[in-house]
């Protein structure tokens, strides 16, 4: 096990470079140079200047150099500066902001997870049943839709016509003064659209994936052996059938990551959540270049990450991954 | 049965195709069925409810909704079709290379796909609009560019499973050289998944149009687009439910389709694949 571990790594490393080149190539896209830019911007911008930033920037150096001192910088987790008015370093407003993504991320996969696999299941084992219908119709249904446009409408809905649901932020105005118990249930209150709205699209996905799956399974011969030998139909299904259509779902979950990850603009930026997302989003209209760069890549490696625990769990849960 | 015989008795893809074709001659016919000028600003009815008058309702500057949605139309149909073309000939492209060849070659395009995969897509076409205008032909462009790692591995794998064929074992032995057996003989028994992938794509795109237009990143004002309607709609959202419920509802239909097109072709081309 370790050694599959140890392996998976390492491949990881040329795909780890393969990234840091790709966000290389887009930061060239700047027209003219990030120098331009900055003493575009900056009338009182001197020829001095000009020769200091792009001494900074190391833009008199070919390009070749340019890239390995950048990715120099990167090693030791230094993502430059933010071109905003704070001026701090990009890592550090990263980092405070990557907990609340990560946290509604999480939340999704298991809501997707305990939603989607039940559904999936239900309806292979009822095929053609009413049930299998409905669901059916709401996989087509979350695949087609908007989930921007979801939110629009649940927050018209749930958060100004019954006014049940807070549709923005992550925490009511009187935060400070509730207890501990009530700080909780608020920030649950927050989380019920942008969570649910985030999971949707995975939710029509994994039930697909899990009904395909289990319709397959079932007719395999260990099924019929599993029935033969006088098995009672449920622990045919919930014994030998859903553990074998479980295992591709792992693989799915783990693709559904940079789904998630890339959605979490869109409904953080509708709900004002405080999260990466959301920094992406202001950082590209206020075209702080060295904050979009240094999100661009953190989404990347999270997802590499997340497919990599995916891979892992996987050849955990099936052991003939691991011997091949 | 032959493929239209199949097509016709499919009847979610006839309604597919019947909503395609409607969306076609909607776009055609923009200027002769729009009831108002969709940039015609009226600041004394801004944010009239539907009424005879106005069927979805105005907008904050007082600009008919239906209009602008009709003429939105011609945006996300350019998008959906552009976009995809790109990324089509893109992924056929190398997904041709590296499954005729194989070899370094094919390792090096699959990585490459792997390496581009790793990105969040939406992250990756947000960080290019950041660098570029956000112009509607900047757009289509970047969503092209970022869409065609899927079709690639499909292509990929239809070279594979044809290049070992007889007929293609035949056609290298009367000489046939390695581009017109790529362009001419497996090719166009790739078709099939590859019109069905861009079907499908087409929805996918205009989806992406339409959550970067919403986000205002995408096609700018005063340019009708379903995305920019909906973000009035966003900003106007406890009392104009409006401009929130048309548009998307038009997005939604638009992409549900494309999608049952999509399907519908895929059934008819190859009943096997049926489930």
């Amino acid at each position: 096990m370790l050694k599959y571990i140890f392996k998976r790594l390492l491949f990881m490393i040329p795909l780890l470079l393969g990234i840091t080149v790709i966000c290389f190539f887009v930061m060239r896209l700047a027209p003219g140079s990030p120098v331009d830019l900055e003493t575009q911007m900056n009338p009182k911008s001197s020829v001095e200047m000009k020769e200091r930033l792009k001494t900074l920037y190391e833009l008199d150096k070919p390009i070749h150099q340019q890239y390995w001192s950048w990715l120099k910088k990167l090693s030791g987790g230094n993502l430059g500066i933010s071109f905003a008015s704070d001026h701090r370093p990009v890592t550090e407003k990263i980092m405070e902001r990557i907990p609340i993504t990560i946290l509604l991320e999480f939340l999704s996969l298991v809501i997707i997870i305990a939603i989607a696999i039940p559904i999936g299941v239900l309806s292979a084992v009822h095929q053609n049943s009413l049930f299998d219908k409905i669901t059916g119709i709401f996989v087509f249904i979350g695949f087609a839709i908007p989930t921007f446009w979801l939110a629009l409408l649940l927050m018209i809905f749930f958060g100004i016509h019954l006014g049940w649901l807070p549709i923005s932020g992550l925490r009511s105005l009187n935060y400070e003064y509730l207890t501990y118990w009530g700080q909780l249930v608020d920030l649950a209150r927050h989380l019920v659209l942008p969570v649910f709205i985030s999971a949707f699209g995975g939710l029509a996905g994994l039930s697909h994936y899990m009904r395909a799956n289990m319709l397959e399974v079932i007719r395999q011969d260990y099924i019929m052996t599993a029935r033969a030998k006088g098995l009672s139909e449920r622990d045919v299904i919930y014994k030998h059938a859903l553990r074998n259509a479980l295992l591709p779902a792992i693989t799915i979950l783990g693709l559904s990551i940079p789904g998630l990850i890339g959605g979490s603009v869109i409904f953080e930026t509708i709900f004002a959540i405080p999260g990466m997302g959301q920094l992406f989003y202001m950082a590209v209209m206020a075209r702080d270049y060295p904050t979009v760069m240094g999100i661009l890549l953190i989404g990347a490696i999270l997802t590499l990450v997340g497919n990599l625990i995916a891979d892992v769990s996987y050849a955990v849960a099936d052991p003939r991954i691991r011997i091949s | 049965m032959n493929f239209w015989e199949t097509f016709y008795r499919n009847k979610l893809a006839l309604t597919g195709s019947v909503i395609v074709l409607l969306l076609f001659l909607v776009s055609l016919f923009a200027p002769w069925l729009a009831p108002y000028d969709p940039g015609q600003i009226d600041l004394k009815n801004v944010l009239l409810s539907p009424s005879l008058n106005h069927l979805f309702g105005t907008d904050p500057l007082g600009r008919d909704v239906l209009s602008r949605m009709i003429w939105g139309a011609r945006i996300s149909l350019k998008v959906g079709f552009v976009a995809t073309g790109v990324a089509i000939i893109i992924g056929t492209l190398l997904g041709a290379l590296a499954g005729y060849y194989g070899g370094w070659i094919d390792a090096v395009i699959m990585r490459f796909v792997d390496i581009m995969l790793c990105f969040p897509t939406f992250f990756l076409i947000l960080a290019v609009i950041a660098f570029l205008e956000p112009s509607i032909w900047n757009i289509m462009i970047i969503i092209g560019l970022t869409g065609w790692m899927g079709v690639t591995r499909l292509v990929r794998a239809d070279f594979i499973s044809l290049r070992e064929r007889d007929f293609i074992q035949a056609a290298r032995v009367i000489g046939a050289g390695d581009l017109r057996i790529i362009f001419m003989h497996i090719l166009p028994n790739a078709m099939a998944s590859i019109l069905v992938a861009a079907t499908l794509g087409i929805a996918g795109a205009i989806l992406t149009e339409s959550a970067l237009s919403f986000l205002g990143i995408g096609v700018q004002p005063p340019t009708p687009s379903w995305g920019n309607i909906l973000t009035a709609g966003k900003d106007n959202i406890d009392i104009a439910w409006w401009l929130s419920l048309y548009p998307g509802l038009a997005i939604l239909i638009t992409v549900v389709g494309y999608n049952l097109l999509g399907e519908g072709i895929r059934d008819s081309l190859d009943p096997r694949l049926k489930k």
